[in-house]
């Protein structure tokens, strides 16, 4: 336990010492929240109703989705990993410490996002606090596996970019966070519910803030909560401590499987 | 118990279609420096990894301390000390607090009296990234030893390093062994295995080509111990003796090579006598683990170059390390 709660205060610490993890983690979330969120407002007002599960959203994405994977890929690179198995320091640790440390990370962005913009924009606070908090945990949760996930199959850092922008990308034009999902096309509407963005969007908007969704939006919750637990099996599942070692668990391709849950979603709830 | 820190039978290791390790068998025993030496690509590397338990063996027994490397990891961990080849650690982590954390990871208090006997006490709050080569060589090294370890294992430990901290490297070495740390150290400085190792194996294409001590593998080879001489009168000037080979006068010295030192060197000896001439130096050189090695490992090439008839056309003075 000493060595879990040592580990993770470093991590914690790194996150803050390197300069790509800071602008992922901070600058990048608040500096959007604070430019664009405001020019969204003046272009379009209905923004400013679902501006804090939007930009907690984009936030989520933004550390989890590319901040998260690519030190892992490094450290498999560098070859970081192997150091830490022969000295004992366990895969789960490795997993589980930076997932942590970035929910914690994402957390107080979240917290300065919810309390800022009601007093910089007027938008409205969550009807429902416990379904917030509640829904914002579980999107961290789907976010980071998602990106351990990408972590732990890809075989370069460009690879890790391009893995993590095909959910980044398209999470910011369907999901609902820039343009209601309702105002999209059927087919786009069909696709978005690819991405895990659009279910947190739907939680957030029918359970925190008591609006009309597209479906019950705990069947939404519900189909996050089974591609977290999906994506974090399989990541502990394919993880790999050496990039050159050809022992290695189980084909990089079984990850698509972590994306059944919201592939289900879309054919049955949408 | 038995003496054995290391057992090795008939170990095979191969990457797809390549075989990098053919069938090698060898012991290291408790409290002893053994050296692995082999030009690159000769499967030194893959052997550690699989003692080390970073791969896994395709044939064969691997045992460190009684421990098999690919099904008792948690044993061999806490036997083991590895300083790996290719390792590293985040760059953002400081010194201070990669010896904390590796300490709770063994369940050890941090040793920082390690870090100032590696020279590394004021880089406590250094980042690794800040760090030069040497130092986060000698870095890895004593986070290797923070629990100290039964079996050490370095590969290349003082490549890139500068002359003082390869020699305090090589002080702390021969101190652990005193202590009767077991260390298997993969190199390519033979004279760093010559002065260090109690043992060596050569290893050349995956396969075990020698083993035994430096010295029983110099005198077994072909190699002619060398006889300076330098005398005031210049008396050994053209001399002949048989089944010597004596060369030109190099620096004002004779010099002589012979499969036969201790005869050669009385009869030099007893030639400067008769001739009144008077003695001024007289060095005696055994082969260097060296050649030995070059005699070894060139063979090796082009016996497989015969073989093959393809690929491997590399000479004698090609086969660097």
């Amino acid at each position: 336990m000493k060595a879990f709660s040592l580990h993770f205060s470093f991590e914690f610490c790194a996150a803050l010492r390197n300069r790509t993890l800071l602008l992922m983690n901070y600058l990048l979330p608040l500096g959007f929240f604070g430019l664009v969120g405001g020019m969204m407002v003046a272009i379009n007002p209905y923004f400013g109703d679902q501006m804090i599960p939007a930009m907690v959203t984009f936030a989520v994405l933004s550390g989890a989705i590319l901040g998260l994977p690519a030190p892992l890929v490094d450290a498999r690179e560098a070859g970081i990993l192997r150091s830490f198995k022969t000295n004992g320091v366990p895969a789960l640790s490795l997993l589980a410490i930076p997932a942590l440390s970035t929910i914690l990370h994402m957390l107080v962005v979240a917290a300065i996002i919810t309390i800022a913009a009601p007093l910089l924009f007027s938008s409205p606070l969550p009807e429902n606090w416990l379904s917030y908090v509640v829904i914002l945990v579980l999107f961290l949760l789907t976010c980071c596996s998602q990106g351990l996930l990408i972590g732990v199959v890809s075989g370069s850092s460009r690879s890790t970019v391009l893995w993590s922008q095909l959910i980044y990308l398209p999470s910011m034009m369907l999901s609902g966070m820039m343009v209601p999902a309702d105002l999209l096309p059927e087919a786009f509407v069909k696709i978005s519910h690819l991405l895990p963005a659009t279910y947190a969007m739907q939680s957030f908007l029918g359970l925190a803030y008591g609006r009309e969704s597209l479906y019950n939006p705990l069947m939404g919750a519900l189909v996050l909560l089974a591609g977290t637990v999906l994506a974090f099996a399989l990541a502990g599942y394919l993880f790999n401590w050496d990039s050159s070692n050809n022992n290695r668990r189980g084909h990089p391709a079984l990850a698509f499987l972590a994306q059944l849950p919201y592939l289900l979603g879309t054919l049955f709830l949408v | 118990m038995n003496n054995l820190a290391v057992e090795v039978k008939n170990f095979s290791k191969r990457y797809g279609s390549i075989t990098a390790v053919d069938r090698i068998s060898f012991n290291v025993y408790r409290g002893e420096i053994f050296g692995l030496l082999g030009p690159n690509g000769a499967g030194k590397t893959t052997t550690l990894e699989c003692l080390e338990g970073l791969r896994r063996a395709d044939g064969g027994t691997l045992k460190v301390m009684g421990v098999d490397p690919a099904r008792e990891q948690r044993r061999l961990l806490a036997l083991i000390g590895v300083q790996l080849q290719t390792g590293s650690l985040p760059g953002y982590i400081r010194v201070g607090e990669a010896m904390r954390l590796f300490s709770a990871y063994h369940g050890v208090e941090p040793d920082y009296a390690l870090l100032k006997r590696l020279g590394l006490e004021e880089q406590l709050n250094v980042q690794y990234h800040a760090l030069s080569t040497g130092q986060k060589r000698r870095l890895a090294l004593a986070l290797a030893m923070v629990h100290r370890p039964a079996v050490l294992f370095l590969d290349e430990p003082t490549a890139g390093l500068d002359v003082s901290t390869r020699i305090a490297l090589h002080e702390l070495m021969a101190e652990l062994r005193a202590e009767g740390t077991t260390i298997l150290l993969s190199t390519h400085d033979l004279a760093e295995a010559e002065s260090l190792s109690d043992r060596v194996a050569i290893l050349l294409a995956g396969k075990l080509v020698a083993v035994g001590t430096p010295r029983e593998l110099t005198s077994a080879g072909e190699g002619l111990t060398k006889v300076s001489v330098c005398t005031s009168g210049n008396s050994l000037a053209g001399l002949s003796l048989p089944g010597v080979v004596h060369k030109a006068e190099q620096d004002q010295y004779d010099v002589f090579f012979t499969a036969s030192p201790g005869p050669t060197v009385a009869e030099l000896i007893s030639r400067i006598d008769s001739a009144g001439d008077e003695l001024i130096d007289l060095r005696v050189e055994r082969p260097s683990l060296e050649e030995r090695f070059m005699e070894l490992t060139g063979k090796q090439v082009m016996k497989r170059d015969e073989n093959n008839g393809q690929a491997w056309k590399v000479r004698n003075d090609q086969l660097m390390l």
